[in-house]
């Protein structure tokens, strides 16, 4: 969505500084601004500069946050669930297999209705061990009842980690919420940004007030019942609500947010997407890549676009389909893989979206930079050059296509 | 000071009627034991298993102070989030001080096994809680498995006693010394039947400032096969047989807390329950001598540590 | 509660404490205790050794038992140190 230029220019003039610092310092700034009552973390690669740098926050007395050092990522998600149930607003960090290790509780912590917000910064899972980029990770996690935020870079990392407070404790999400940046591409990389001054996020975070909070100890609740036949399925229909509300609610907040901050990115982001004839349909970092790449065919006088997902759970479907409408074929790039499975995730999701709208570009499926491969202009070009030869006639098969393996 | 029975009647129940645990369950009238002298407020953490799905039915609790449940591994850490949170709120001028005391009842398979690493964590964090094991020797609420608290020779539904296999081949580890290496202000064992010296545990574990750790013995008549009338009677046998000691280890401190003029042999542990029966034949006369051996080594080794630390102390 | 999903409290939170003792647990039970007031001295070993908290009390003497709620495990009539407590068969109603 875009701002009128006189919100945009009124947002600027009330906002803070410009840094040059990786994704993952600018996120631990978003923390010390939100200042969470607790937060529990593990370091993990490539995670860890959120912790340290946040310990050194609470070393020095920037916040009063209680910060516990758990033993591991599945303590970190317990601690996070006794925090907010216990009535604090709490946040954690995680990385690949720390947030796999945590896989039991994110549907506990989700079933509970509690609105804790995770920072992911998404990593390859073992075996064979690897520590570097791609999205197996988040997309374990996919069906777990948590929104799920997509940054494309460290600036939007930084807002989308405050956006989604206010998402998680909305009352009629109350959820909790993974927010992602692409691991060492983005945790990493050094950017220029803009931190907004504390007080602002302060007031736009808010303050924190749960319903019946274990610590209430004058109304005593009880969290965690179990549920038999008679009311399980009752309670997942109303985390299915939730889910389906979050989607205004993303919405909304992201509207606010680019009042104060002249920052806006709704559910999708498509990229010279109005006349195209070719797309493709990206999560994360790449689609910085990706926009150059479409500038250099559109030089060249092809119809090329992008639509960058922002928010893969809840999937935004009509937008989605609604901006990949008018295109003839499009490649869905998957920086994961669904074992087995007809395509990868965001494949399926882009598929289910345009047959339930009745609408349909040709799709074909790319898988990309699998455990931190490199993700050169070259790749996508290549995507672009497939998917041109399928509007006059080529084959789409296979649907399942990979870019920048080693093949002879 | 340790209350009377008749001045605990007077106070509030923490764990209501209408639970479903088996008639004759220790674990509830430990937890009842443990709340009335913890007292109130306080914020109760479960972890799976008999006692969290008798007491947490939806849409009816039998808990009458805050409690959560969580996972089957993770009762300590999950209480540590909220004591956390409660000290958070507190330095930030969100809720007032409220002396408010934070419990965590597990299993021991919740305990033992399956959840050692987030106790030892919380334990060696410093969170102020106090960790109530009530140990019944086996995985209970899911049909009566092996644990790493069950005793040698135990019959179970996963060390059956076969005709080569006469029940668990293994002896027990000693969770009670391992939480104690933590070296944390409270570590003790106790029992349901000697209510006076659980109470006074409790009181101690609750004033230190910092974690406590109790292990509470818990006959189950169904898994250890008894009547359900004998849940006190098999208790104090367990500490007659010096199968279970009671003490504690107060600041590094280790003191027994009772002592038998005559201990009995764990024979007679043996033939009171049915999980044994298998024992009592002449084949299997080595396993019951092999258990009474590490009875022995372990009340050696105790008091050894007792000794000890009264010179130490 | 009503039948509608979105009325069922949301997290499966309850919300009424010790809402477990409109559950009838005495149904279980095939014989009850039944105490002999004479004999009893009110020194509370049964409330306390007591899993269902059945015996009721008033100004710290015992004044009755709850067969709602008593599963009739029997323990109270083992350990009651004066023997006034005794399980007698259950009538099925």
């Amino acid at each position: 969505m875009t701002l009128k230029a006189s919100e945009r220019r009124r947002a600027r003039s009330a906002t803070g500084r410009a840094v040059a610092i990786n994704g993952a310092t600018l996120v631990a700034h978003a923390m010390r601004q939100i200042h969470p009552d607790v937060v529990a973390c593990y370091p993990i690669t490539p995670q860890t500069i959120i912790t340290e740098t946040f310990s050194e926050f609470v070393a020095n007395g920037l916040v009063q946050t209680e910060f516990v050092a758990v033993e591991s990522e599945h303590a970190a998600m317990s601690v996070c669930i006794g925090s907010a149930a216990a009535g604090a607003r709490t946040q954690t960090a995680t990385s690949g297999p720390g947030l796999a290790l945590m896989w039991e509780l994110l549907w506990v912590a989700s079933g509970s209705r509690l609105p804790i917000v995770m920072h992911l910064c998404t990593r390859a899972l073992s075996a064979p061990l690897n520590i570097l980029c791609d999205h197996s990770d988040v997309m374990g996690a996919r069906d777990t009842g948590w929104p799920i935020l997509f940054s494309e870079d460290g600036q939007e990392a930084y807002d989308n980690a405050i956006q989604a407070v206010r998402v998680a404790e909305h009352p009629d999400v109350l959820l909790p919420v993974i927010s992602t940046q692409d691991g060492f591409t983005i945790t990493h990389g050094i950017e220029r940004a803009e931190i907004l001054d504390d007080a602002s996020v302060r007031s736009f975070v808010g303050e924190y007030s749960p319903h019946r909070p274990l610590l209430d100890v004058e109304h005593p609740t009880t969290y965690g019942a179990w549920d038999y036949h008679d009311f399980y399925f009752e309670h997942k229909r109303q985390q299915a609500d939730a889910m389906e509300k979050a989607l205004g609610v993303i919405e909304a907040v992201g509207q606010e947010f680019g009042k104060l901050s002249g920052r806006s990115y709704g559910l999708v982001q498509p990229y010279r997407l109005d006349d195209a004839e070719f797309a493709v349909v990206v999560l994360g970092s790449a689609a910085g890549t990706l926009r150059s790449v479409v500038d250099d065919l559109r030089s060249r006088g092809v119809k090329a676009g992008m639509l960058r997902v922002r928010v893969l759970r809840p999937f935004p479907t009509k937008a989605v389909a609604e901006a990949l409408a008018g295109v003839k074929v499009a490649a869905v790039l998957d920086r994961a893989l669904a074992f087995g499975a007809p395509g990868g995730p965001l494949f399926e999701d882009v598929c289910v979206a345009l047959t339930t709208n009745g609408v349909g570009p040709r799709l074909v499926n790319y898988v990309y930079g699998l455990g931190g491969r490199d993700t050169l202009p070259a790749q996508f070009l290549q995507a672009f050059e497939d998917i041109r030869r399928i509007a006059k006639g080529a084959s789409a098969q296979p649907v399942v296509r990979y870019l920048g393996l080693r093949e002879s | 000071m340790v209350k009377t029975l008749r001045e605990m009647t007077e106070q509030a129940e923490g764990l209501s009627s209408g639970h479903s645990l088996c008639a004759g369950c220790a674990e509830s009238i430990i937890v009842r034991q443990v709340l009335h002298a913890v007292g109130q407020p306080v914020v109760v953490a479960c972890a799976t298993g008999c006692l969290e799905i008798a007491t947490s039915r939806f849409p009816t609790t039998a808990w009458n102070v805050p409690w959560i449940h969580s996972a089957f591994e993770n009762a300590a850490s999950t209480i540590s989030g909220v004591e956390a949170a409660y000290r958070a709120l507190v330095r930030k001028g969100r809720m007032p001080e409220k002396n408010i005391k934070f419990v965590a009842f597990g299993g021991d398979g919740a305990t033992y096994d399956i959840g050692l690493q987030w106790l030892s964590g919380a334990l060696e964090r410093g969170h102020r809680f106090i960790y109530i094991c009530l140990n019944n020797e086996g995985y209970m609420n899911t049909g009566i498995q092996r644990s790493g608290a069950t005793i040698q020779g135990t019959w179970t539904t996963t060390t059956p006693a076969g005709k080569v296999v006469p029940g668990k081949p293994e002896w027990r580890k000693d969770l009670t010394a391992i939480i104690a290496a933590h070296h944390i202000p409270y570590v003790a064992q106790a029992a349901a039947h000697a209510w006076k010296d659980l109470e006074t545990k409790v009181e101690k574990a609750a004033a230190v400032d910092g974690p406590a750790f109790i292990n509470v013995l818990s006959p189950c008549t169904r898994g250890w096969r008894y009547d359900p009338s004998k849940t006190m009677e098999i208790s104090k046998l367990a500490v007659e047989t010096r199968l279970w000691p009671l003490f504690e280890v107060e600041n590094g401190v280790w003191r027994l807390t009772y002592k038998s003029t005559a201990p009995k042999p764990v024979t007679d542990w043996l033939k009171s329950q049915d999980r044994f029966g298998h024992l009592l034949r002449p084949e299997n006369e080595h396993v019951v001598e092999s258990i009474q051996r590490n009875v022995d080594r372990e009340w050696a080794w105790l008091q050894r540590q007792c000794s000890l630390a009264t010179v130490t102390a | 509660m009503s039948q509608d999903w979105r009325k069922v409290a949301p997290g499966g939170t309850v919300t009424e404490p010790g809402s477990a003792v409109t559950v009838e647990t005495g149904t279980w039970r095939s014989s009850r205790p039944v105490v002999d007031y004479d004999h009893c001295v009110h020194c509370m070993i049964c409330w306390v050794f007591c899993p269902d908290d059945c015996f009721q009390t008033e100004n710290g003497k015992l004044v009755g038992v709850d067969y709602f709620h008593c599963k009739g495990c029997g323990i109270c009539a083992v350990e009651c140190p004066k023997k006034c407590i005794s399980m007698q068969e259950d009538v099925l109603a």
